[in-house]
């Protein structure tokens, strides 16, 4: 049986710049809204625009991808036919197999997964963005220009466009050159990282690709320019909303930012097009007697005994008596110590934060702190216990003895 | 864990007590807690101990509870053997397919009993709210060889109005109910059963088929008044929380006691978690000017207004300037602009209009029906 699509999301990303929050998990799997993972948005998108047959790339601590991507139920993608695959690199007779060298090597490696479905198109996805995109209405654009691939892209304003990927089109939409990170932008068109391609032609662009040994095998870099040298009919797609890449530390804290307020930037709460996510079994939160929450999102499962403003509560974290958290997110299960002071800072999961302690303080004098990740936002990795009335200056990072990324800012 | 046992659940049946709450719905499928349904607590309790098969009995208003359950996969029930069994009335020759009582209703699902391959069965029925570890229930009645072993916890309250299916024990030193009372006027226990009980299923088959053979219908009332003298039936004391669904009065006090600590450690202890139907809402958002205290609230909400002493369901919207004190708002009610509400129980989908108030007492809550506008 033939489907029409088929999608390869881009997970394997270990994102490096999101520094301690990826020490144990692929960046994909980073909380983010309250109850979700950054990966919840591109399935739940698919799933939206009735995309049901989903390949997951990932080839960084598959794990917690693994085993929060369950047989897909929770997006019903757990289907007879299609539904969702985590695709790590292999091993092959003869050939031992190989990392992913690139985005279009990843594709390329899992050329017989997306084969069995015979599809005419694919969608290929990064896992690190967060926006709500009806991916249906993109096919249908690239079908009647009759494309041989079609590209999303955002317009971003021109100050910021030599930061992107940056697609010179046509009035017809027709794109006739693609310069990555330009130091002058001719056009303020960002490439969004998503991507729908014949896959007959993605096929073969890629075989060729594949042998030649001076390729970085990606999309951006090679695939897209090979194509548009070959005079392949290429469009870009205009997209309008909330997309947001939230691959560093600052931009992570300012799309959760984003949620709050009193017409949030990003709202969330639309049955028209749900979020889905591996909900956690727990009971709705609870806010206590002398508890204050103002401009804030709470989880269920979560404790509030203290003063949250300005802030994204996740599931089954604990706000303890008298301890103030603001401008802050507190990642799933973690907890905030009594009395104990959190300003402008990411709480990983499972940490706990001492009673009284300071967290986002001034550095102190003679004080060193390496926020090169962080810019003025401080994070606490997962797991991590900080004592009772300790300092953590703002911009710091804290992370536990980890034999795989040791601590080197801590 | 229990591996020799299923689950049998008896829903459906005829009582008004709850009053609007189940115009259109059973007792067990009654919102509780701010995102539960009765039946979640029984069910997760049969779950936790390792009960892998569970038979739901239905008669009427049944839409709601399989709405709610569906393949059952929230409680890990969606199997291939064993796992959920819904199982409506139907009419055959010698079922009529209206209940007269328990013992109507367990003979239509005797087939169902039959081909489980499990020795023991546990038999509740979903009215009482609590979350029980029914492991070390199974290992006493094993080790007394009981032929039933009924859940009970102490109870001092009495509620005579509408007084139904309230079974009393009274138990000699070692446990064993040496007399029982049903709706007694002046109970002479304040041992009251939880509605569940252990038994082997063969001695299931037989209690029913017999009385049913005499034409009798209620389970209490006509075979366990008139057997426990020739009956070894244990009592099994539950010590944790428990909330009964018996009146209005009942439910809104159950779940007001969820603002306590305490009970929320006991009724969602992480160890025994209570599973329900996933929804997919977002969490719940609270505006600048949102205000509350002391309350329990569920994804999905949006809170603007002043609330205190609350259970929100999910998807309640608080508007700014409406204040709730002590009340039950389930799901996806809305609260306009500068109302006020207090002492009252708002089933699903209701709208309060803006301005306007509404003030029930502790002992007499409001409760305003499903989908109306106020």
């Amino acid at each position: 049986m033939k489907k029409r699509i088929v999608v390869m999301l881009l997970a394997g990303g270990q994102g490096s710049r999101l520094g301690v929050l990826t020490s144990n998990m692929a960046k994909p799997a980073v909380p983010f809204g309250g109850k979700y993972r950054i990966i919840d948005f591109p399935l739940s998108n698919c799933v939206n625009s009735g995309f049901d047959t989903v390949g997951v790339l990932t080839q960084y601590r598959p794990l917690a991808l693994n085993a929060y991507l369950g047989t897909g139920q929770h997006w019903d993608l757990d289907r007879n036919y299609g539904g969702v695959f985590v695709l790590p690199p292999y091993v092959t007779e003869g050939e031992n197999g190989q990392w992913y060298s690139g985005t279009a090597n990843a594709i390329w490696q899992n050329r017989e997964f997306v084969d069995q479905y015979d599809p005419d198109y694919v969608l290929i996805l990064s896992g690190d963005h967060i926006y709500k995109m009806d991916y249906a209405k993109m096919l249908d654009f690239h079908r009647k220009k009759n494309a041989a691939a079609t590209i999303a892209v955002l317009q971003v304003p021109w100050e910021e466009a030599h930061r992107f990927g940056i697609m010179n089109a046509g009035p017809d939409s027709v794109i006739e050159s693609f310069e990555e990170k330009p130091k002058e932008p001719k056009s303020n068109l960002a490439s969004m990282g998503i991507y729908i391609f014949d896959w007959k032609k993605l096929r073969s662009y890629m075989e060729a690709d594949d042998a030649d040994p001076n390729s970085s095998n990606d999309f951006g870099k090679n695939i897209i320019p090979a194509m548009l040298n070959s005079g392949e009919v290429m469009v870009a797609y205009p997209f309008e909303g909330y997309w947001r890449d939230v691959g560093t530390i600052q931009s992570l804290w300012e799309a959760n930012m984003d949620l709050l307020g009193q017409k949030p930037v990003l709202d969330l709460d639309d049955d028209s097009w749900r979020i889905y996510t591996r909900n956690a079994v727990m009971p709705p939160h609870f806010v206590s007697q002398n508890a204050q929450v103002t401009n804030a999102l709470v989880s269920e499962g979560a404790v509030v005994e203290g003063t949250v403003t300005n802030s994204v509560i996740f599931t089954g974290a604990h706000v303890q008596k008298g301890a103030t958290v603001k401008d802050s997110i507190i990642f799933p299960n973690a907890t905030v110590g009594k009395s104990a002071t959190v300003e402008k800072a990411i709480v990983g999961e499972n940490s706990v934060i001492g009673d009284f302690s300071i967290l986002g303080g001034p550095v102190r004098p003679g004080e060193k702190v390496n926020n090169k990740l962080t810019g003025d936002i401080t994070l606490i990795g997962n797991d991590v216990t900080i004592p009772a009335r300790a300092y953590v200056a703002k911009g710091a990072v804290v992370n536990t003895e980890n034999p795989h990324q040791p601590a080197k800012e801590a | 864990m229990i591996d020799n046992a299923f689950g049998l659940i008896v829903t459906g049946e005829r009582t008004t007590r709850l009053k609007d709450l189940t115009l259109s719905r059973s007792t067990a499928a009654v919102p509780f807690g701010g995102r539960y349904r009765a039946i979640d607590f029984m069910l997760s309790n049969l779950v936790n101990a390792g009960v892998t098969s569970v038979g739901l009995v239905t008669e009427k208003n049944y839409h709601s509870l399989m709405d709610h359950l569906g393949s059952g996969k929230e409680w890990d029930l969606h199997r291939k053997r064993e796992g959920l069994f819904i199982l409506p009335p139907f009419m055959t020759k010698e079922n009529s397919g209206v209940f007269r009582g328990a013992i109507d209703a367990l003979k239509s699902v005797m087939g169902y009993v039959r081909r489980t391959s499990d020795d023991y069965v546990i038999l509740s029925w979903p009215r009482v709210i609590m979350n029980v570890d029914l492991v070390p229930m199974m290992e006493q009645h094993l080790a007394t060889g009981a032929d039933v072993t009924i859940l009970y916890a102490e109870d001092g309250s009495l509620q005579l109005e509408e007084q139904s299916q309230d079974l009393r024990l009274i138990m000699d030193e070692r446990g064993r109910v040496t007399e029982m009372e049903l709706d007694a006027y002046r109970p002479r226990s304040v041992n009251r059963s939880c509605d569940v009980m252990i038994l082997k299923k063969e001695l299931l088959e037989y209690l029913v088929e017999e009385a049913y053979a005499r034409g009798e219908y209620d389970f209490h009332r006509d075979i366990l008044l008139k057997k426990y003298k020739t009956l070894n039936i244990m009592g099994y004391r539950h010590e944790g929380f428990l909330a009964r669904l018996e009146s209005i009065e009942s439910y809104f006090n159950g779940n007001m006691a969820l603002l306590n600590p305490d009970v929320q450690a006991d009724l969602f202890n992480p160890k025994h978690p209570i599973y329900t139907k996933v929804k997919d809402e977002v969490s719940a958002r609270y505006s600048v000017s949102a205000q509350v205290k002391n309350s329990l609230v569920a994804d999905g909400c949006i809170i603007e207004g002043q609330v205190d002493s609350c259970i929100l369901f999910r998807g309640v919207h608080v508007k700014p300037g409406a204040r709730i004190f002590n009340s039950i708002v389930m799901q996806g009610s809305e609260i306009g602009e500068n109302a006020h509400l207090e002492h009252v129980i708002l089933d699903k989908g209701v709208k309060i209009l803006p301005g306007r108030t509404l003030q029930g007492y502790d002992s007499f809550p409001i409760v305003i029906r499903k989908n109306q506008t106020v």
